[in-house]
């Protein structure tokens, strides 16, 4: 077997890793959030208890709104978020003070005595009346409800077109919260350094943002904040804002009470407070003429909850992804982002896809049932090809479309043609014994069985939601050892040893050379989140740029000792040589040293451009696209209500690979929690309240839950990347759900319309 | 007098931790912060120890409980001069960890696993790993590394 290789992996194996939580300062602080218990959705009129809580032994102080230096409330998008609440709380997570104690358990008996003296107002918690309530409004200088509209128009009037196409299918779905379930709880650890700058350490996926918020709260320029990277227990799109908040509210804490403070949230704290993904409802009308669907109206309601955060970023992705990997010639849609009193949405992996996804590809099986077809012929008539125009006109011509292939080599490792003679249907009559993909046993007379495909396109990286670039720092030692720093962030997917790898490749010497220094936000220049499958791809693109100047640098510093010219230098196998003289990596850096040359070089990767009409809806959205394919095989026990996972397949075009291990990894752990949306994570919401908020309740798949997987990639170097990568940690769940979906079906004989697909017992 | 052996060494519990959460003990009075908290309600198996080679979850354990036992967390498991365990080892070489966050959890329960199971079957691993949470591998990697370890014991 070859071995996996990971720069953090013994100290993770060790326990050494020092996550936030795990760290101590001298004359360290606990600071805890407060909530209030009586109101989701009032106007503020006062707070009690404050002096009671302040004369809790230990207690040190109680923070409210009136103590920020800077600004109270912030946002990515629109700055609608209060830190801590200044004269409304407009849903269940919002924070009204903070204690800070000398130890944690004071502070949580302090935080009890504080509440809220509040002017209830009507709670809004359906998208669709939310929508269009004129009346009561949860951001009351905003004018409306709606956070956003995106919208396709292509070809004429979607209504004349659909009356006139051969066969018409009306769908609704609905989708539900999901939690993104990071291991590691949100947690900061700040302190004020005698310079001035506010050190902060954290949980975070994105420590320029965290910088933003921070330095907002207090009122400070960004270059008075450092964020220190640390270990990150998990991110999944969720440690953004909330993540950043926390660090910001123990900032603001560190700052007022002159001491290192540390805010560490219970699981309790964290799911009540931290955003969820977006519940959708999603209205289809598909019109098909001949074989082909001619005419796709789409409207969507998102539920953004109490606050923006990124909400019109994730429902554009929803836009332009709408029809899924099909070309379709007519296509009318509509998406809204809404405010409610709910908990507030924003990123999770998937970002906006999964919940399309869910949709298109049940309604394109349902489409091939009503011609009579194979759903799988007419996937590859109407599915996007080799410089196929998409939706929104973008030419797919700048890459290889790769989406049948990797569909065939799914059907191919699945087995999935023969499997599939074996869908129940509903009914128990196929009882032949086959392999299951566990075991040669035959499966148990009282089961279904079905094997379902879901296939996508997603586009990499951000395209047009936002700026999109990124930096690498390569600095050799004259010893010949190399520190490598790259603008992206280590959320446990394996970045750095993937920036590690690439470097390895790219530069041609010893990987034992290489060390991570991972940077903080003093140290290198914003390279924006880690979100959106971007890690490999931007960071990469740097590293590959960054090394690219390298070359020249060491090139035109060493080849009169090389006897040749500056071009003939070479780099490979740890060596620097030239036609006739070679010198090894050490020499070369000695000598680079002897000339005074730094062997150093900076590197930049602009995202290429990309262009969106709002009114239209036509624009080349992204740069790229990678394309997948996932199967999955369930056997559902009816007397039980229970549904199990017992194979999965999953091909993905994400172009070159970087590290198989890893990737694989990201493929395994996306696919899972892609299942447990479908299949069984639920937050149990009760009137703008989160019921589930520990994993007693909130359920995730656990070992038993999941089978062994097969996983293949079609390795296509994407030419728009420098690197060739094109990113996996997306495209690997957001199809799992609507896999599960076709094969529940499959063995069910019925749909869902809505996730988690959760079944009854039977009575 | 209350002593307990953890990792290796003997150590005199006072009476006052006694009534302690065994996780808080552990973390925050001997800097033992490789078991993590993940829930703090017995669900997520990230602060599992081993208590006499027994997987237990330190967040629903009082420091009484350790009373005349052994104690084993991450930190000790390695050897004296900081050599892997094979089993650290194996979760190293079959790229079974990501975050991290679970992986002290995932070891300490698996060991005290293999520990009594010699020639398990992967579905006997995962059985045995139903207790332990993690959101970033989907545990297939996981359940490589147990298998790659079973050879050892
Ligand atoms: S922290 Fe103890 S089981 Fe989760
Ligand atoms: S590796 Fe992240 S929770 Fe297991």
């Amino acid at each position: 077997m070859k071995k996996a290789w990971r720069n953090d992996a013994y100290s993770k194996v060790t326990g050494r890793a020092q996550f936030t939580d795990d760290m101590k300062l001298q004359g360290m602080l606990h600071c805890v959030p407060v909530y209030s218990q009586k109101y989701i959705h009032c106007k503020i009129k006062g707070l009690t208890g404050l002096e009671e809580a302040a004369a809790i032994k230990g207690v040190v102080r109680v923070i409210t709104h009136k103590d920020i230096p800077g600004k109270a409330n912030f946002g990515q998008i629109v700055q609608d978020y209060f830190m801590l609440t200044v004269d409304r709380i407009r849903c269940e997570g919002d924070v009204i003070a903070l204690v800070v104690a000398e130890s944690r358990e004071q502070a949580i008996e302090a935080a009890t005595l504080i509440e809220v003296i509040g002017e209830e107002l009507p709670l809004l918690l359906d998208p669709q009346q939310a929508m269009a309530d004129e009346k009561n409004l949860i951001h009351p200088g905003k004018g409306s409800n709606i956070i956003n509209h995106h919208k396709i128009r292509r070809g004429g009037d979607i209504d004349t077109i659909l009356a006139d196409c051969d066969k018409v299918l009306q769908r609704s779905y609905y989708t539900g919260h999901v939690e993104h379930g990071y291991l590691e709880a949100e947690t900061a650890l700040c302190h004020e350094r005698p310079d001035g700058v506010m050190e902060v350490r954290g949980s975070m996926q994105h420590p320029f943002s965290t910088r933003r918020f921070v330095a907002s709260l207090l009122g400070c320029p960004l270059a008075d904040v450092e964020i220190v990277g640390n270990p990150t227990g998990g991110g999944f799109g969720g440690k953004d804002d909330t993540a950043a908040m926390v660090c910001a509210r123990a900032a603001l804490a560190a700052k007022l009470c002159g001491r290192p403070v540390k805010m560490t949230y219970k699981r309790e704290w964290s799911i009540r407070e931290s955003y969820k993904r977006h519940p959708y409802k999603l209205e289809y009308t598909i019109g098909l003429k001949g074989k082909m669907i001619h005419a796709v109206k789409v409207k969507m309601l998102a539920d953004g909850g109490a606050y923006t955060s990124v909400t019109p970023w994730v429902t554009w992705r929803s836009t332009v992804q709408c029809c899924g990997p099909y070309q379709v010639e007519n296509v009318h849609c509509d998406v809204y982002g809404v405010h409610t009193n709910n908990i507030f949405t924003g990123a999770m992996r998937g970002f906006g896809a999964p919940q399309v996804d869910f949709s298109v590809e049940q309604w394109v099986e349902d489409c091939a049932q009503a011609l009579d077809m194979d759903p799988l012929e007419f996937r590859r008539i109407n599915m996007v090809t080799q410089d196929c125009e998409t939706i929104t006109h973008q030419k797919l011509d700048n890459h290889i479309v790769s989406l049948e292939e990797v569909m065939d080599k799914a059907l191919e490792i699945s087995d999935y043609v023969n499997k599939s003679k074996q869908n129940s249907h509903g009914s128990f009559k196929s009882k032949q014994s086959f392999s299951s993909g566990k075991s040669d046993a035959p499966v148990a007379y009282d089961k279904l069985y079905g094997i379902g495909l879901a296939i996508s396109y997603r586009g990499c990286s951000l395209g047009a939601e936002g700026m999109d670039f990124c930096s690498a720092i390569i600095n050799c030692q004259f010893d010949g050892s190399i520190l490598l720093e790259v603008g992206i962030h280590e959320n446990g997917q394996g970045a750095e040893s993937a920036m590690i790898k690439l470097l390895q490749r790219e530069l041609g010497v010893k990987q034992d050379r290489i060390r991570y220094n991972r940077p903080s936000t003093s140290h290198i220049p914003d390279g924006g989140t880690t979100v959106a499958s971007r890690g490999t791809l931007m960071g990469g693109g740097a590293v590959v740029h960054a090394v690219e100047n390298l070359k020249k640098i060491i090139a035109s510093s060493v080849y009169e000792k090389l006897q040749c010219s500056v071009e003939e230098v070479k780099i490979d196998q740890d060596k620097v040589y030239g036609p006739r003289v070679t010198m090894s990596w050490e020499e070369a850096m000695h000598q680079m040293f002897l000339n005074s040359d730094y062997p150093y070089a900076f590197g930049v990767f602009q995202a290429p451009k990309v262009d969106w009409d709002e009114e239209t809806g036509r624009g080349n959205a992204y740069f790229t696209w990678g394309y997948s394919c996932q199967i999955a095989e369930v056997e559902v026990d009816l007397k039980q209500g229970k549904v199990q996972l017992i194979g999965v397949s999953a091909v993905h075009d994400a172009g070159k690979v970087v590290d198989m291990d890893m990737i694989k990894g990201q493929v395994y752990g996306g696919f899972t929690q892609g299942y447990g949306m479908g299949i069984m994570e639920d937050i149990g919401l009760k009137e703008g309240r989160i019921v589930h908020n520990n994993f007693n309740k909130y359920k995730i798949p656990r070992s038993t839950d999941m089978p062994d997987f097969k996983v293949e990639f079609i390795q296509n170097p994407d030419p728009n990347s420098p690197s060739g990568a094109k990113g996996i940690g997306e495209p690997a769940l957001e199809i799992a759900a609507a896999a599960t979906a076709n094969a529940l079906h499959n063995a069910l004989g019925k749909r869902f319309d809505h996730y988690p697909m959760i079944l009854e017992k039977e009575k | 007098m209350n002593k307990s052996m953890i990792n290796g060494k003997e150590m005199i519990l006072k009476q006052d931790d006694l009534e302690k959460k065994l996780i808080h003990f552990l973390r925050e009075d001997l800097n033992l912060t490789g078991t993590k908290n993940g829930c703090e309600i017995g669900v997520c198996g990230s602060c599992t120890v081993l208590l006499d080679n027994q997987a237990v979850k330190s967040c629903v354990k009082k420091v009484s409980h350790i009373v005349d036992k052994e104690l084993i967390t991450i930190e000790g498991l390695e050897g004296p001069q900081g050599e892997l365990h094979p089993l650290q080892q194996a979760f190293i070489d079959a790229g079974a960890i990501q975050c991290g966050f679970c992986t002290p959890g995932m070891v300490l329960s698996s060991h005290a696993f293999l520990l009594k199971n010699k020639n398990p079957s992967r579905e006997d691993m995962r059985r045995a790993l139903k207790g332990y949470l993690c959101r970033c591998t989907g545990y297939q990697q996981i359940v490589d590394a147990v298998e790659l370890a079973a050879k050892s014991y």
